[in-house]
């Protein structure tokens, strides 16, 4: 999406902080709807994950899903809404003019400014609880509430200022309708990089830790799947044909994305029914950078090729002895990292007036690789050092007896079994 | 007739199962369990106050063989169950009176080890 210089912060089809404004009941009504679509896919993370640790630290890693989005919830009225959405500085950060929720009133251009604001909020929760991933079944608690805080403020406000905030990212073009880039590359690769520095989980590659709940999985699945048509139709931030344009190739991508990663499974031994979630949840990630975009059969390419390089990287994983426990950045991190590219390829003017590679349009390609790699760098890099600090200081992991015993009793004080 | 009796760390069951089968013993039954030995349970700190979780879960499996058997598999499950440290469970070796099995109404067990050729006794496989 092309932009004036000194136009106000552009996020889907609505311009912020215009004059002259207007609120659109339809659109209101709607975004109210889909933002509470989105907060659901928390705690479906949350299910999602929990069924796939052992029995003695479900209702921990539930917890965390929920942990992650209360933290995240107060600190963007606080400030976090702010650094991402505050008038630019220089590109990267948001300034304090909504700190504390200054100047977000109940008026707005279609939607109001305070239901653009949760709408964010719900996004932001939903990132940290992703991350989760790699800290599966030995972060101490305390040091999950300092290091989601920490990880908000740095990590996720920036990149969401980059994209949507009128930061350097939209001013040169990057395309992300709903958080490709922001969500799922930040949170993929920050998995990734917590679960190096934390360690390997104890027994890791010599135990078999076989996921404990996996009708638990599934409905985690079905949760984040239904949430996901709040989060990609409703980025739109308007009731309108691109809205539904979204909502379809949501449905569309996830479905391509299961049967391609069930495809390989078979191919490889029996179907799982973990792969079938897992290449869903895969396509999901793949489509949401350009859900308003693209058109429903370059959906059910980006799909399922996201099912076969998302299983490809769980496979590389697994063979590295890396233990990203939840697989967080083989689907959110590569699966949003093929989504942003492919965005750049399959975008079509006839949908957004945005052409891609295969309309003969290079530099839009460019524009996604440059916004993608940036992601990734600063959201490994950062990640990295909040991450180092707080081991050095409270420590991130909780000591081996309580590992053993798991987290649900040693954290929680609360068991699943009898 | 003996039975053995082995209460273990439940991520030690794969290791213990594999190597039981890999020298020819494959019958058993396993049940989850929770337990406590002499240390009672494993004690955790707790805001500076131990708090002690006194139930462990384990894996019981018990295994009924001929009694020349016993010291073979015995042997295996202590070698694969065990850390060093406290919680890796315990062995109890029983008298079995009798057995029969259900499908023939046959009385005994079968019990080949690997390298064991004596036992041609019932060798009615499937």
């Amino acid at each position: 999406m092309p932009r004036e210089e000194n136009e106000p912060p552009v996020f889907g089809g609505c311009k912020l902080g215009v004059e002259s404004k207007m609120i659109d009941s339809g659109n209101t009504a709607f975004i109210i709807v889909c933002t509470a679509l989105v907060m659901l896919m928390t705690p479906a993370v949350g299910l999602f994950y929990g069924g796939m640790v052992r029995k003695k630290s479900i209702i921990s890693m539930i917890t965390l899903s929920f942990v992650a989005f209360i933290v995240v919830a107060i600190q963007w009225v606080l400030f976090g809404y702010s650094l991402a959405f505050g008038t630019d500085i220089a590109g990267f950060i948001g300034g304090a003019d909504y700190l504390f929720m200054n100047g977000v009133g109940l008026d707005g251009d279609g939607i109001p400014d305070i239901l653009f604001m949760v709408f964010q909020l719900v996004f932001a929760g939903l990132t940290v609880a992703i991350l989760t991933s790699g800290f599966a079944e030995r972060i101490k608690l305390g040091a999950f509430v300092l290091f989601a805080l920490l990880w908000t403020t740095l990590v996720y406000d920036p990149l969401a200022h980059w994209a949507w905030g009128g930061g350097w990212a939209s001013q040169l073009g990057a395309l992300d309708f709903a958080g490709g880039t922001v969500v799922h590359i930040s949170s993929g690769f920050g998995a990734l990089v917590a679960a190096i520095v934390i360690g390997r989980r104890l027994g890791f590659g010599k135990e078999t830790m076989k996921p404990a709940n996996i009708p638990l999985t599934l409905i985690g699945g079905a949760l984040l799947w239904f949430g996901w048509y709040g989060f990609n139709a409703g980025s739109e931030l308007a009731a309108d044909g691109i809205a539904a344009n979204a909502f379809v190739v949501t449905t569309i991508a996830a479905a391509a994305g299961s049967l391609a990663w069930m495809a390989l499974s078979w191919w490889h031994s029996r179907p799982s029914s973990l792969g079938m979630i897992s290449g869903a949840v895969a396509g999901l990630v793949a489509i949401t950078p350009g859900a308003g975009f693209v058109g429903p059969m370059a959906a059910i390419v980006i799909g399922a090729i996201a099912g076969c390089v998302c299983y490809g990287a769980l496979l590389f994983r697994v063979k590295k002895g890396l233990d990203e426990s939840l697989d967080a950045w083989a689907v959110h991190g590569v699966g949003g990292f093929f989504g942003a590219l492919a965005t750049g390829v399959f975008c079509s003017a006839a949908i957004n007036g945005v052409d891609g590679l295969i309309y003969g349009n290079v530099n839009q390609f460019v524009i996604q690789l440059v916004d993608a790699c940036a992601a990734v760098v600063y959201a490994m890099v950062v990640t990295y050092v909040i991450a180092i600090v707080i081991d050095k200081t409270i420590g991130l992991r909780v000591p081996e007896g309580e590992e053993y015993i798991g987290l649900d009793i040693s954290q929680h004080g609360e068991t699943t079994q009898m | 007739m003996k039975k053995i009796e082995a209460v273990i760390r439940p991520e030690k069951l794969e290791q213990v199962s594999d190597a039981l089968i890999a020298s020819g013993y494959h019958a058993m039954t396993v049940t989850d369990v929770r337990g406590r030995g002499e240390q009672r349970g494993i004690a955790l700190q707790y805001r500076g106050r131990e708090i002690l979780v006194n139930l462990i879960p384990k894996v019981k499996i018990e295994i009924v063989v001929e009694d020349r058997c016993v010291d073979a598999i015995v042997k295996i499950v202590k070698t694969e169950a065990m850390t060093g440290r406290n919680g890796d469970g315990k062995i109890f070796v029983y008298d079995i009176e009798k057995c029969i099995t259900i499908r023939d109404a046959k009385d005994g067990v079968k019990s080949e080890g690997k390298d064991d050729n004596s036992n041609e006794g019932d060798k009615k496989g499937e």
